[in-house]
């Protein structure tokens, strides 16, 4: 068995979701402090990821993206050809994960005592410092379990990936591209073993939100 | 010291405009709940910015919208104490107390700083304690600490005993007092209680809807609140429409009688009060014929409705609260009220 596709969907979420663990969590931060106006459109674009349909979200890639398209061009003047590379991948997965870590972390967010920053900015300590030592670690159980769901909406990424990053075995393959491979050219033992370990994967995470989300309540109460 | 407000701030339906001067001591801010005193606190404190006006503490201008001033929090230097206490849930009360002194680069000088407070407010044994695990009491203490070790050039001190169980508050005053006895800086002390107030500040500022109503030494402010809601807030219980007659008569409708106050009678008075304290039935001044209608009692004291002869239907019942040491056997048919105990409201 080549478990090409395991690392290579790994190392796609992995980077996906360090990118969109900070994007998202900053997004949260400064939504949250926009009039209510700005505050209620953004909030629109920044969630329709998670309600479109992943294949959509692959044509926007694409037509950003696509060779043929003026930034696609623009990128191959510095020889930077994004679709059908691994890492483009990374780009699907940031965008269709992104909404999960935006949505738990404003959640996280808007829970929290605004007294405790108020208070600290009274006490002369910087906005940094109240952010990293306070407002994060007050927020960590639900900011935690965003990033894990995020992570797992990243590894189990199909429709946007396919379309930009394609199939091609030892270099775009991730293991949700490989299921639908094998059972589309009839090896069903293969993509039987695939899906056993996608099981095992997802399993893990949820038992991880779930413990985290335990957590959080039992800290509430 | 002095600290100087004149802020408006619009809340969209509620319209701030506090306004007061205060030199030294304590300064109450009394008024019910959404009156406008702790956003008042946030605009000194700079958590908050108002729309317009000015603040200046001890000569240095803190805010002031036609200068385009506008410190930030962090450079104020105004210590805050919050209703909820904001300790920081995820530090242990060593932690927190440290944060109040980041700017102390001094590692002997900090803990120095350190144990002094831990000692000052009786919190040794509690260092490596989490706020979760803290008593009311405890969290207050943690949270002025963390406040004085900051060495901040004014306290604002936010409904202070409101979390804590009333059979501990009157201690706690007293403690605190003299925790502040020694603070040379202005304080503003935000309360509904006007025993609170009464206890603690030199002078007050009753506020409502926004606005300062009254404002000056607190035992003149109680003595003579002018306006119906001051009345209300230092405690008054009987207030009743009433019209001038001249300098020193008033009519009051309700009872179909005139009183003589000590005060002259100005222009604009709308209402008359008297407390439920200082209805006498010894007293021959002001008299008025009452029988009683229900009784109330306290653990030390009795209050008892009455109503006046003829008074008009509708109009609230009066409200006389005695002593049960000098309660009389039988119910009085009549009360008087010696003039300077008949307060003044105008408009």
């Amino acid at each position: 068995m080549d478990w090409y596709p395991l690392y290579n969907s790994l190392r796609i979420a992995a980077i996906a979701c360090v990118a969109v663990f900070f994007t998202g969590i900053f997004a949260a931060y400064y939504v949250a402090k926009l009039p209510r106006l700005v505050k209620g459109l953004l909030d629109v674009v920044l969630t329709l990821p998670m309600v479109l349909p992943p294949t959509v979200v692959g044509y926007f890639l694409l037509l950003l993206f696509g060779v043929k398209r003026p930034f696609g061009i623009f990128l191959a003047r510095f020889g930077i050809k994004v679709p059908m590379t691994w890492w483009s991948a990374v780009f699907a997965a940031a965008v269709v994960s992104f909404p999960l870590m935006y949505r738990t972390a404003r959640g996280a967010f808007e829970a929290f005592d605004e007294d405790l920053a108020d208070a600290g900015r009274t006490l002369g300590l910087s906005n940094t410092y109240i952010f990293w030592r306070v407002r994060m670690p007050v927020c960590r159980q639900g900011i935690l379990a965003g990033t894990v769901l995020t992570f797992a909406r990243a590894l189990g990424e199909y429709g946007a990936t396919s379309m930009i990053a394609g199939y091609t075995p030892g270099r775009t393959a991730t293991i949700s591209t490989t299921v639908y491979q094998l059972w589309r050219t009839d090896n069903e033992a293969l993509a039987f073993r695939w899906v056993l370990v996608n099981l095992a994967i997802s399993a893990v995470v949820l038992l991880a939100v779930n413990m985290l989300e335990q957590k959080q309540k039992g800290k509430t109460r | 010291m002095s600290l100087l407000v004149d802020i408006e701030k619009d809340y969209g339906g509620f319209h701030l405009c506090s306004r007061f001067e205060t030199n030294g001591g304590i300064t109450g801010l009394l008024g019910a709940s959404g009156c406008g005193k702790s956003q008042t606190l946030r605009c000194i404190a700079g958590v908050q910015t108002p729309d317009q006006g000015r603040i200046v503490l001890d000569g240095v201008t803190l805010y002031d919208s036609e200068q385009h001033i506008n410190l930030t929090p962090q450079q104020r230097g105004v210590g805050y104490l919050f209703q909820s206490y904001a300790l920081f849930p995820n530090m242990t009360v060593r932690a927190n107390i440290l944060t109040g002194l980041r700017r102390e680069k001094d590692a002997a000088k900090k803990q120095a700083a350190f144990e002094h407070a831990i000692h000052l407010l009786k919190l040794e044994g509690l260092e490596d304690r989490r706020p979760a695990q803290l008593s009311g009491g405890q969290a207050q203490r943690v949270a002025l600490a963390r406040m004085l070790v900051s060495r901040p050039k004014a306290l604002l001190l936010d409904e202070p005993f409101s979390a804590i169980d009333s059979h501990l508050r009157d201690q706690l005053q007293v403690d605190l007092l003299a925790l502040l006895a020694d603070f040379p800086g202005d304080m503003v002390i935000v309360t509904h209680s006007r025993d609170e107030a009464y206890h603690m500040c030199g002078q007050i500022a009753v506020m409502d809807a926004g606005r300062v109503l009254a404002h000056g030494p607190t035992k003149q402010v109680f003595a003579d609140p002018r306006t119906v809601q001051g009345g209300r807030l230092t405690g008054c219980k009987n207030i009743f429409p009433a019209r001038k007659v001249d300098d020193h008569t008033i009519f009051v409708p309700d009872w179909g009688v005139d009183l003589h106050p000590a005060r002259m009678v100005e222009d604009g008075l709308v209402a008359m009060g008297v407390r439920a304290h200082y209805f006498r039935p010894e007293e021959v001044r002001n008299p008025l014929a009452v029988h009683c209608v229900g009784k109330m009692e306290e653990p030390f004291e009795w209050i008892i409705r009455m109503r006046a002869e003829g008074q008009t239907a509708g109009s609230p019942d009066l409200w006389w609260r005695v002593s049960k040491e000098i309660v009389p056997e039988t119910m009085p048919t009549r009360l008087g009220v010696a003039p300077e105990q008949v307060l003044l409201f105008y408009e």
